[in-house]
C-alpha cells in the first residue's frame, strides 16, 4: 500500500496503542522555552517525576527575554525575571540543555533548533509553542501541544494520540519576484480560512515548494498552525539534508535508508487534496484581526465582522496601500532568518524610513543570524535607514507586558499573528513579507515591494 | 482538577465569535508567574475590563452578566482558542468555573489542553449553538448528548478523551501502566535509528 510521508512517520513512532484505541507515538525531541516550560518542569518536579532522556530533551530563553543589547536576567514584564531564574533552574534539576539567555546558540527556539540540528528529518519533535511546526521544514513531523503534554513526553517518551487526517497542499507553478514563502501561507489561509487545516497533517508540496530554499520553507511550515493544523511538513530533499548534516547534534551525513524514503509514495492517498496555483500569488497583507483576513496588498478590504473593522479602524472597501503606519517590525520565527534579513536591507540600502514611523526594529531570530548579519554589514544598513538593531528573542512579536509599541500604533510586522492585542493593547498588526515590511517602512504607510524592486532594476 | 459528571445542567454563556485566540482568552501580560494559580482574574481580560490595569468591568462582556457570572458551560464560534499554545488558557477557563465549551470547532492545541484540564470541548453545528445560546441545556458526558428541552444534539467524542474526562486519570499515570511496552520499543528503534539517541554526543 502506498503511504504518505505522515504515515511513514507515523508509522515509525507507533510504540502500541492504549485501552480505549489512541495511538503511544515516541517523541524523539523536546524543546522549551521560558514561557511555558517552566510550568512543564515545574509540575513534573511537584509530582516527584524524572525525564526519561535528559539528552533527547532542550530549552532555550526566547520569549520573556530582553532583546536590548547589553541584556542580562532581567527584562521589562513584570515578573519575567522569574520565568528565566526558574526556568534556569529547572532544567539544571532536570539535567537538560540549556540555551541560556547570553549563550552563543541562544535565539527563537524554532530558529535554533534547525541551526543546531535538534530537528532531524523523519524524528518527531514536540514542544510547548505553537509555531514548532516551523520545524516541519526538515522533514520532520513536529508540532505545538500544551505543557501538561510537554511533562508527558518529556516523563513518558510518548504522547497519547489520535491519528490526524492527512492533507496535501500543492503549490504549482512559480512564485513571481517579489512574493515569498510568507505571501503563499497567507493567501492559502485566507482562501481556505484559518481552520482550514484543522484535524489535519498537512505536507506542502509542487513545485513552487521545491523551489523554495530551507528558510522558505521554514516560513511556510511556520504558519501551519495558523491553517488549524496540527503539523505542516516539506518531504525533505537534498537542500535538507545539506542544511543540516554536521550540525552539532546532527549526523554527519544522511545516507541511512530511512532518510531517502521519507516521501510520500506515488498513488498514495490523502483525506484532502488542495491546488494552488503559485503564479497568482501576490505580496499579502493582513487587513484584520485573525492570518485569514489578509489579501493582496493591492487589493481593497471585503466585509469583515463589525468588532474586526472597528478594532483595527479600517473600512470595507478601502485600500489596505497608502494606509499610513507608525510602527515596523521585523522579527519573530516566521521572518528572522538571515535570508529574511538579508532581502529586507537590499530594500533598506540607501534609503530611509518615513519620519512619520514612530519605531522601527530588527530583532534577529538567533544570536547566530545576528552575528552572520553583522560580518555581512546589514546591521549597519539598517541602523542607517533607521530601525534599531536589537538581540535575539520573540520579542515583539507579542506583547510580554514590558516593552510596547505607542498604544493603539499602527504596525506592519513580518509577524504570524494579527490578534487583537497581540503586540499590545490597541495596536493594529499587519502581518506581510519582510519585503513589505521594509518597503512600507520607507513609505510610512503599507506599500507594495514590487514597486521598489522595479525601480531598482530601472535604477 | 477532577472527574467530570457524566451529566450536568447549567446555563450556556454565549460567545459565538469565531477565532477566539488564547492571546483573548489570558493575554500573556496577565500570565505572571510560572505557576498555574491566580489566572482567572486575567481570563478575557481585554473584553472582561474596560479599564484592564484597574479591573473596571465591561458590563456587556458575557461573563459579566449576572445570569452567566457563576455557569459552568461556555458557548464558542468557530476555530475555538486558535494561536498560541499556553495551557495558561485552559487554566483560566478552569479556575474560573468552566467545565464545558460547545463551540463550531476547536484549535487542536486547545482542544488537547481541555482534555488534560478535565474541561470538555463539545463540537456543534452553528444552528445547533444559536439554539442553545442563554439557555439553561444539560449535557450529557457519557451518552455523548446535549439537550435543552425537547430539543437534543449528540456530539463526537473520542473514546480516550472521555475515558479520561469521566475517570479524571492522570495521562501520565495511566500511560506509565505502559512502561515496558515503551522500554522495548525502544530498544528496538534504539538499534534501528541509532542516530536519534543523543547521550553520547552532546
Ligand atoms: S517569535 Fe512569536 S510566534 Fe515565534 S515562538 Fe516567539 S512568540 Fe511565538
Amino acid at each position: 500500500m502506498p503511504r504518505t510521508l505522515f504515515e511513514k512517520i507515523w508509522d515509525t513512532h507507533l510504540v502500541g496503542k492504549t485501552k480505549a484505541g489512541a495511538s503511544l507515538i515516541a517523541i524523539d525531541r523536546v524543546f522549551l522555552h521560558e514561557r511555558t516550560g517552566a510550568a512543564a518542569l515545574g509540575n513534573m518536579a511537584e509530582k516527584g517525576r524524572t525525564v526519561r532522556d535528559p539528552s533527547r530533551v532542550f530549552a532555550v530563553m526566547d520569549h520573556i527575554v530582553d532583546t536590548r543589547p547589553g541584556r542580562g536576567d532581567g527584562t521589562l514584564m513584570p515578573g519575567g525575571e522569574q520565568f528565566i531564574t526558574e526556568t534556569r533552574a529547572a532544567c539544571q534539576k532536570a539535567g537538560i540543555t540549556l540555551f541560556d539567555v547570553n549563550d552563543r546558540d541562544q535565539g527563537i527556539v524554532h530558529v535554533i533548533s534547525p541551526e543546531l540540528g535538534v530537528v532531524l528529518p523523519g524524528v518527531t519533535l514536540v514542544a510547548p509553542d505553537s509555531h514548532t511546526c516551523t520545524q516541519g521544514a526538515f522533514g520532520a513531523l513536529a508540532w505545538g501541544i500544551g505543557s501538561s503534554e510537554a511533562e508527558h513526553a518529556m516523563v513518558t517518551g510518548v504522547l497519547r494520540l489520535k491519528k490526524p487526517k492527512t492533507m496535501r497542499v500543492r503549490f504549482g507553478g512559480s512564485l513571481s519576484p517579489g512574493v515569498t514563502a510568507k505571501d503563499m501561507a497567507l493567501h492559502m489561509i485566507a482562501a481556505y480560512s484559518a481552520g482550514g487545516g484543522a484535524g489535519h497533517a498537512v505536507e506542502f508540496a509542487g513545485e513552487a515548494v521545491e523551489a523554495l530554499d530551507m528558510e522558505g520553507r521554514m516560513t511556510l511550515c511556520n504558519m501551519a498552525t495558523e491553517f488549524g493544523a496540527m503539523a505542516g511538513f516539506v518531504a525533505p530533499d537534498h537542500k535538507a539534508f545539506h542544511w543540516l548534516a554536521g550540525k552539532r547534534f546532527a549526523p554527519a551525513d544522511f545516507e541511512d535508508p530511512y532518510w531517502a524514503d521519507l516521501r510520500s509514495d506515488d498513488g498514495a492517498h490523502f483525506d484532502k487534496e488542495i491546488v494552488i496555483d503559485a503564479s497568482a500569488i501576490a505580496p499579502m497583507v493582513s487587513w484584520g484581526t485573525s492570518p485569514e483576513q489578509a489579501i493582496a496588498v493591492d487589493g481593497t478590504i471585503p466585509q469583515g465582522p463589525e468588532r474586526v473593522h472597528d478594532y483595527i479602524a479600517l473600512d470595507q472597501g478601502q485600500t489596505l496601500a497608502g494606509t499610513p503606519i507608525d510602527v515596523a517590525f521585523l522579527g519573530s520565527c516566521t521572518n528572522s532568518r538571515i535570508g529574511d534579513l538579508r532581502r529586507a536591507a537590499a530594500i533598506l540600502e540607501g534609503r530611509k524610513i518615513a519620519p512619520s514611523i514612530k519605531k522601527a526594529m530588527v530583532v534577529p531570530g538567533s544570536l547566530r543570524v545576528k552575528r552572520q548579519a553583522e560580518a555581512e554589514g546589514l546591521d549597519k544598513i539598517f541602523e542607517a535607514a533607521g530601525f534599531e538593531w536589537r538581540m535575539s528573542g520573540c520579542s515583539l512579536c507579542f506583547y510580554a507586558g514590558g516593552e510596547g509599541f505607542p498604544e493603539g500604533s499602527r504596525t506592519i510586522s513580518s509577524t504570524n499573528r494579527n490578534f487583537e492585542g497581540r503586540q499590545g493593547p490597541g495596536i493594529r498588526t499587519h502581518i506581510a513579507s519582510p519585503e513589505t515590511v521594509a518597503a512600507s517602512a520607507i513609505a510610512g504607510a503599507i506599500s507594495d515591494p514590487r514597486e521598489l524592486m522595479r525601480e531598482e532594476v530601472s535604477a | 482538577m477532577s472527574a467530570l459528571p457524566s451529566v450536568w445542567s447549567d446555563i450556556a454563556a454565549p460567545l459565538l465569535v469565531d477565532n477566539v485566540d488564547t492571546d483573548a482568552i489570558i493575554p500573556s501580560r496577565e500570565m505572571r508567574s510560572t505557576g498555574r494559580d491566580g489566572l482567572a482574574d486575567g481570563l478575557f481580560a481585554p473584553w472582561r475590563y474596560s479599564d484592564a490595569d484597574a479591573r473596571i468591568e465591561n458590563p456587556e462582556f458575557v461573563l459579566n452578566q449576572s445570569e452567566f457570572r457563576d455557569t459552568s458551560i461556555l458557548l464558542g464560534g468557530a476555530n475555538f482558542g486558535c494561536g498560541s499554545s499556553r495551557e495558561h488558557a485552559v487554566w483560566a477557563l478552569s479556575e474560573w468555573g468552566i467545565r464545558a465549551i460547545v463551540a463550531e470547532s476547536f484549535a487542536p492545541i486547545f482542544h488537547g489542553n481541555c482534555i488534560r484540564n478535565f474541561i470538555l470541548p463539545i463540537t456543534l453545528e452553528r444552528a445547533a449553538l444559536e439554539q442553545l445560546a442563554g439557555e439553561e441545556i444539560t449535557i450529557d458526558l457519557a451518552g455523548q448528548s446535549v439537550t435543552r428541552e425537547e430539543l437534543s444534539h449528540t456530539f463526537d467524542i473520542d473514546p480516550e478523551a472521555k475515558q479520561m474526562l469521566l475517570e479524571g486519570l492522570d495521562a501520565i499515570d495511566l500511560t506509565l501502566t505502559q512502561a515496558s511496552e515503551i522500554e522495548s520499543w525502544t530498544a528496538a528503534d534504539r538499534a534501528a535509528r541509532p542516530w536519534v539517541y543523543l547521550e553520547h554526543s552532546a
